[in-house]
């Protein structure tokens, strides 16, 4: 299944907004299979840069290809049916229960899943199967952004895209639905490309990670290489907040 | 009270009327405003003018914008050809339905802006087309909203739709009309009480869709929506074209209990001859002239004055018979209307005085008015302070009042008499002059012009050789004594008469 998972190559692409350089002629070619985590700080552009791969931001230069076709050849509501996407909002559908969130790309083109299919990506992201006649507002925030990703992956995508997806839970939630999306990754054999301003979420995750910094990518390394102290100064800002805490945690510990 | 319980009793067919009016302006509202605030929420500069425009609409009175559509419509003609109506119910639609636009837009609107940019994203992250995007997520999440705008869209064309009786559309604004202006007060709040009525039970209905839609219970949307309709349904039904025998004569009558009078005089003699009849009461007064010679009505009574300045335009006075014969050719040649003829009796402009006060300023013409008026107030109706008869009398004898002020008609007479006017613009044929003791000041110049009252028939009316021979005898048959004391009759606060009941008694004192 691993041999699904899609290449991405990103050529020069450019996006302003009014005298913001967003993103300003990144060049990145993403290997079928990875988990690419995208870290830098606010305004950095990482959002932006994720967000043109499925479109919701036109990029004003280059183009991407996704396993060698522009992505343009497509329309915006083909090419993002055939995409999961995951963000901080989650935006479930107030209206709809979760069932229906959940089936809502397949009911797109025409399809309706069947409960048993519900059940299954219920099971995915470890809720039982009572959930699905239950409304968005009865769930808490973490049984959300489960719903949120079981949405992502009911279309059977084999590109995943996460904008920020952990970032308004409690870190325990934070950290278990972290940990079953790296399983997902490997048991659907996903390309994963996330979002994050969290350097100890993507050395945990991902296993290469992008830095940006004013639109431009700084670094490009494992975490391995990271943590050997590689990428240079920005990077390493963002690698010391997490060294820095595991230090004093292990001087707490008694 | 009972008389107003016995007057609800017969609006069944306005009421039906009034809820076929506003559920269709309603309706036409909602078409057009839903999609233009689909529109508006894609783009800035269509919701910048839309919003603008809907608001623009709601700044002008009700009672002009319906009075409005008239001559727009008369000018609509050249496109559309002859057969456009110009009064009665398309008028009142289309300007009811423009104020029906601004709360379901707006509302509409702010739904759409309001909208969590969260769940926007999602719906296009999932790959909804803008049409799946509406329809989908837009159009369920805003309806709870759309639909209090609609709620309040039903509450304001309600209440405006009594107003359409001023532009010929029947309706529950028939009896609050008819009842101002005769000091009816049984018929005004009878009109008003259904009127609300009709309004709360429409604001009820549709409250219960829009919690149906908030809380997405599917039987309150449509027991709701089915029992509105059903109303509605029922009205038509009501109101269904029913077998007729020959044409039926339309009589147009302004807005006052002279005209109230003598379109029912008219028209019982047409129903004894055979005639079916039906009454388009309280039209404007610059309406009912265009409304006959363009055979929307077929009868109107109009006074030789008001048609000399208003539709010849003349300021000049070559006396009463010239005015008559001048006015009879004029309309034979401009529309072919035929004048039937004179009905005996003036209902002319003069200013009147209570008895005690003219006594006591010693005023007894025009002229000793000129002299005391800087330290008067001079109370007119409505139109009166506008009119090219104010300005010829005002000039001829060098007027110049403290203050002047308006009152509607019905309420002129009680500003004398209770001393917020000290001289009103009266007219000669009202019977609260004889019965409220008034002093006509005699217009020694002749600045007045004469205002015989004269019956007009329409074009192709006045081919009906049987139907002028059955109103011929009216002609000439009513002195100004018989006209102030049937007025009166109407007017006065006790032991009211109907119009229709005046009108009886009158018949028999003409004895014709």
């Amino acid at each position: 299944m691993a041999g699904t998972a899609p290449r991405i190559s990103l050529e020069h692409l450019g996006k302003r907004f009014g005298n913001t350089l967003a993103v300003d002629d990144v060049s990145l070619e993403i290997a079928g299979g990875s988990f690419l985590a995208l870290v830098g700080a606010s305004g950095s552009g990482k959002s932006t840069l994720l967000k043109t791969i499925n479109r919701l931001v036109e990029p004003d230069n280059g183009s991407i290809l996704i396993d060698g076709t522009d992505i343009c050849r497509a329309l915006p509501h083909e090419l993002r049916r055939r995409i999961g996407y995951v963000f901080q909002g989650i935006g479930l559908f107030p209206h709809m229960d979760v069932k229906e969130n959940i089936g809502i790309g397949p009911r797109l083109s025409g399809q309706r899943l069947p409960a048993a299919r519900i059940a299954e990506l219920l099971e995915l992201v470890e809720l039982d199967a009572t959930f699905a006649a239950r409304m968005p507002h009865e769930l808490s925030g973490g049984q959300r952004q489960r719903i949120g990703v079981a949405r992502a992956l009911a279309g059977d995508p084999h590109l995943l895209l996460m904008d920020e997806p952990f970032g308004a839970l409690d870190p325990v939630t934070r950290a278990a639905l972290g940990k079953r999306v790296q399983d997902l990754h490997r048991q659907l054999g996903l390309t994963t490309v996330m979002v994050t301003h969290d350097m100890a979420e993507a050395l945990l995750l991902a296993d290469r990670v992008l830095v940006m910094d004013a639109g431009r990518i700084v670094a490009d390394c494992t975490p391995g290489e990271l943590l050997a102290g590689e990428g240079g100064d920005v990077a390493q800002n963002l690698v010391a907040v997490p060294r820095e805490q595991a230090k004093a945690l292990a001087g707490l510990t008694p | 009270m009972s008389g107003i319980f016995d007057v609800l009793l017969t609006l069944g067919p306005k009421l039906a009327a009034h809820v076929l009016l506003a559920a269709s302006a309603i309706a036409l509202g909602i078409a057009i405003a839903l999609p233009l605030a689909v529109w508006a929420g894609r783009n800035a500069g269509v919701r910048r003018f839309a919003l603008g425009f809907a608001s623009l609409v709601q700044t002008i009175p009700a009672l002009a914008l319906l009075a409005l559509f008239f001559p727009i419509l008369l000018s609509l003609r050249a496109v559309f050809g002859e057969g456009l109506p110009t009064l009665g119910f398309l008028p009142a639609l289309l300007a009811l339905t423009l104020y029906a636009l601004l709360p379901i837009l707006r509302n509409a609107v702010t739904a759409r802006e309001n909208m969590a940019a969260d769940v926007i994203e999602a719906a296009d992250g999932v790959g909804m087309t803008g049409w799946q995007r509406l329809r989908l997520v837009e159009a369920p999440l805003a309806a709870p909203y759309v639909m209090a705008g609609i709620r309040t869209a039903a509450v304001w064309t309600i209440g405006a739709a009594t107003l359409s009786t001023t532009i010929g559309q029947p309706g529950l604004g028939d009896p609050i009309f008819a009842g101002l202006q005769t000091q009816n007060w049984a018929l005004v709040l009878a009109g008003c009480i259904a009127a609300a009525a009709l309004a709360l039970l429409a604001d009820t209905l549709l409250g219960l869709v829009e919690r149906g839609f908030a809380e997405r219970r599917k039987w309150l949307v449509w027991g709701g929506l089915g029992i509105a309709l059903l109303g509605i349904a029922a009205s038509a039904w009501a109101l269904r074209p029913q077998d007729r025998q020959g044409d039926t004569i339309v009589i147009g009558a302004k807005s006052f209990s002279e005209q109230y009078i003598l379109a029912r005089l008219i028209g019982s003699r047409l129903e004894a001859a055979g005639y079916r009849v039906e009454y388009r009461d309280g039209l404007g007064s610059a309406v009912v002239h265009e409304a006959v010679t363009t055979g929307a009505i077929d009868i109107s009574i109009d006074y030789t004055g008001t048609l000399w300045t208003n539709q010849l335009k003349r300021e000049d006075n070559p006396g009463r018979e010239e005015i008559y014969r001048t006015l009879v050719e004029w309309e034979r040649e401009t529309s072919g209307t035929f004048v039937l003829g004179r009905l005996g009796f003036e209902n002319a402009y003069a200013l009147a005085m209570r008895q005690d006060r003219a006594n006591g300023l010693g005023i007894r013409t025009m002229e000793d008015l000129a002299r005391a008026s800087p330290r008067l107030t001079i109370g007119g109706d409505v139109e009166f302070f506008r009119r090219p008869e104010w300005f010829a009398v005002r000039d001829a004898y060098g007027l110049k009042f403290a203050r002047q002020r308006n009152f509607t008609t019905t309420f002129m007479y009680d500003a004398l008499t209770g001393g917020e006017a000290d001289v009103i613009s009266a007219y000669t044929s009202d019977g609260r002059i004889a019965a409220d003791r008034l002093v006509v000041l005699e217009d020694t110049r002749g600045a007045f012009p004469s205002y015989d009252a004269l019956v007009l028939i329409a074009p192709d009316t006045a081919k009906d050789a049987r139907l002028i021979a059955v109103l011929e005898p009216l002609v000439g048959a009513i002195d100004v004594k018989a006209m102030r004391d049937a007025n009166f009759a109407v007017d006065r606060l006790e032991n009211k008469q109907t119009p229709a009941q005046a009108a009886a008694e009158l018949a028999e004192r003409i004895g014709r």
